[in-house]
């Protein structure tokens, strides 16, 4: 987990040496497509185009963070690097060697340097089996140590992970939520692996709880020179680990920056509407302000829209994004450390709300009309008179 | 105009385990048009509070009063409370699949709530349904009203389940958590919704969230609950700016500051207190850094605190800012000192 030192001692991401062996992981073009029942015999076989061509490499001992909203691919993509889903397509290569395609057996091995970390401390706990079991399962699985050395083993790495080692005994239900994600963590941890997927580890903590558990991921990152691939839907919390992070939209990587430079210059005018959306617990700041809210959903993962995906969305929208798919290459000057996957990509200081798309409104997100309530054209006050009861009239008696 | 004064509000549960005291004697009140965010963690009994209120906590014991335009909630016969719930107070939840009935379309649900309580005909009721799904951004609404509740978003189910809340033009709205299952954009939106809605309408708002920064957006003023007592009520710039009670404090610092400093985060140590034996005392005492022998035993009245009117702090420490603030610089210096220790080595 990254500090301020931290940043400053390590290099910056892919800025020198792509190809080099500093980077513990290297993910080529990745596809994953999820099939869907067909209902008929001759319907077309539709998929799930979860992940679509995700490139991306992950320097050693950094955090790489990976943001995005519900259905983006996050997850699919962090699946797929622990190999718990097969690929479509696509390379991942991990620490020099191609894990793409390797058998169970083969993958074996690997399994105890590429650990995750879930989102749910309660349904990724066996509530019937006694933590010091579950946190020793690693050991018995790969028959690594039995009988009084698993339990020591175990206890070292409860007492390493702020958990009292006296509880060996004890079933996950008696454990508070912060708890029980250390004893996630703690599992996690038994191999010493090189790299750890934190798939939304602090989403169901409590503030509080979750400072608690950030602090022991930067702890043991500091101690164990881990790799963290940190996947989360707070961008605060995601911002304060990463060393550099990804922004996905619709299984495509839209952005990848250093983590204070995709907050203070994003180039891709969703990573600019998503960070304008996130709310900023400062008053004063929060009220200076303007947010970008977009208008609709996120289209469908089953057809998503040609061009760039976030066309039917985006203020800055124009026939070219309708009809290329824009690459994730340096734009505006940036180094190769910063990469946007956009034609029209926004400059230092540039206001999206002073944009609008100059595409037809065809190719604009299909129901734009009255899905958002616009700023300046408040509802039709006289429309609304003759719609409700003024209050405390009506009522039946 | 005060809309709804709640007077030492206590609420327990009997459970296999023992009684649990949920709410432990919690005042607040809120005025006309006002939005009041209630933050806290879990089990703070912020959503028992507003959810007894409104009737729905059966079985538990409830003592207090709550008054709302001078009718007594609490005590309310079922005939009451119904032609207020829904026509006078209107209510949001945090998961708006689980609010709405899979079975019937939108507008079907919308009609029904507005048709039980005012006697118009069913044309009528629609048309209204329509102008509310309009009025809260569903797109082509006069086709939308005939939906299932799986043929909308997340989002766009949360602003039908406004759209209910608002049917009836109710003075107080309760949205409890309306916006912790959605993604930040769709959060934007639904918060918009509502800040739009209460403008048109004039409505008050009590809305209940962990996130202090949904509280830092739309809150005029705070209150923030913890082991189902109020510590602080201040209001939104107070709270975060000049906040006197070290709960709140060590709830902003556990936040990782947007745009700021990205050292180590300061969490609040511990685990909050159980509610089947809660300490006496403050409920904080066991987790504080001030803790004073005091605090373990008496326990701290909700008194006025700091400068600004209408601040309220419930704990030990001195109220006037600049005895607090020593206190408060001579524990960081002892609490570095610690921390520099073992750190160091």
């Amino acid at each position: 987990m990254a500090t301020g030192h931290a940043m400053e001692t390590n290099p910056a991401p892919a800025a020198d040496a792509p190809d080099g062996d500093d980077m513990l992981l290297r993910v080529e073009n990745l596809v994953k497509y999820f099939p869907i029942k067909g209902t008929g015999w001759f319907r077309e076989k539709e998929q799930v185009h979860a992940v679509d061509g995700v490139s991306l490499s992950v320097p050693r001992g950094q955090t790489f963070g990976v943001v995005g909203e519900t259905g983006c691919g996050k997850s699919t993509l962090a699946r797929c690097i622990a190999r718990l889903h097969d690929v479509t397509s696509g390379r991942i290569v991990f620490d020099g060697q191609d894990i793409t395609q390797l058998s169970q057996r083969r993958m074996r091995p690997l399994r105890r340097e590429i650990q995750m970390i879930f989102q749910d401390p309660i349904g990724s706990l066996n509530p019937r089996r006694r933590v010091g079991s579950i946190i020793g399962d690693p050991y018995a699985i790969h028959g690594l140590a039995a009988g009084a050395e698993r339990k020591r083993l175990v206890q070292e790495l409860m007492e390493r992970v702020g958990l009292n080692p006296e509880h060996f005994n004890r079933f996950p239900a008696e454990f508070s939520g912060g708890q029980r994600q250390r004893i996630g963590v703690a599992r996690a941890l038994a191999f010493r692996p090189k790299l750890i997927i934190c798939d939304e580890p602090v989403s169901a903590l409590d503030v509080s709880i979750q400072a608690q558990v950030i602090n022991l991921l930067a702890d043991l990152q500091a101690d164990f020179g881990l790799t963290y691939i940190f996947i989360a839907h707070d961008l605060s919390v995601v911002r304060h680990v990463s060393n550099s992070i990804a922004v996905m939209y619709l299984g495509k990587v839209t952005e990848i920056a250093p983590a204070d430079t995709l907050f203070t210059l994003p180039r891709h005018p969703y990573s600019g509407a998503l960070l304008s959306a996130v709310p900023i617990p400062n008053p004063d700041q929060s009220d200076q302000r303007q947010q970008i809210i977009l208008a609709g959903d996120v289209p469908s993962p089953i057809a998503p829209p040609s061009g760039c995906r976030f066309h039917p969305r985006c203020p800055k929208a124009a026939p070219v994004c309708v009809s290329e798919d824009p690459p994730l290459e340096p734009r505006l000057g940036d180094g190769p450390e910063h990469v946007a996957a956009c034609h029209l990509p926004m400059a230092e200081g540039e206001n999206l709300a002073d944009f609008s798309p100059s595409i037809s409104a065809e190719e604009r997100v299909v129901e734009v009309e009255g899905s958002l309530l616009p700023d300046d054209a408040a509802p039709d006050a006289t429309a609304i008179a003759d719609a409700l009861p003024a209050r405390g009239e009506g009522g039946k008696p | 105009m005060t809309l709804l004064e709640v007077e030492d509000l206590k609420v327990s549960f009997n459970t296999p385990d023992g009684v649990v005291q949920a709410v432990r004697g919690v005042s607040y009140h809120i005025e006309a048009g006002q939005t009041l965010g209630i933050v806290g963690e879990s089990g703070s009994g912020k959503s028992v509070s507003t959810q007894t209120i409104m009737g729905l906590t059966k079985g538990a014991q409830i003592s207090g009063r709550a008054l709302f335009e001078g009718q007594d909630l609490l005590t309310a016969s079922p005939e009451q409370m119904r032609a207020i719930r829904g026509a006078k107070i209107g209510m949001v939840f945090q998961d708006p699949l689980s609010s709405l009935h899979p079975y019937y379309t939108v507008g079907w649900q919308i009609i029904e709530m507005i048709r039980l309580h005012d006697e118009i005909s069913k044309d009528q009721a629609v048309k209204r349904a329509v102008e509310l799904l309009r009025l809260v951004g569903i797109p082509q609404p006069d086709r939308r009203v005939n939906d299932y509740p799986h043929q909308f978003s997340g989002g766009m189910r949360q602003r039908a389940m406004i759209a209910m809340a608002m049917a009836l033009n109710p003075a107080l709205l309760i949205a409890d958590e309306p916006t912790t299952a959605l993604d930040v954009t769709v959060q934007a939106q639904v918060l918009r919704v509502i800040r739009r809605m209460q403008e048109v309408f004039g409505t008050a708002v009590i809305l209940i969230t962990h996130d202090l920064g949904v509280i830092a957006d739309v809150a005029d003023e705070v209150l923030v609950m913890y082991g189902g007592k109020v510590m602080e009520r201040a209001d939104r710039r107070t709270l975060f700016f000049a906040s006197h009670h070290p709960y709140t404090e060590g709830l902003l610092q556990s936040m990782p500051a947007y745009g700021g400093e990205r050292g180590r985060l300061h969490p609040i140590a511990g685990q909050p207190p159980s509610l089947l034996a809660p300490p006496p005392g403050c409920p904080f005492a066991p987790r504080c850094v001030y803790v004073m022998d005091r605090c373990r035993q008496e326990e701290p009245p909700l008194d006025p605190a700091g400068e600004e009117p209408g601040h309220l702090s419930a704990c030990w420490l001195p109220h006037i800012t600049a005895d607090r603030e020593a206190i408060r610089r001579r524990v960081a210096h002892v609490e570095l000192a610690k921390s520099a220790g073992p750190a160091g080595a």
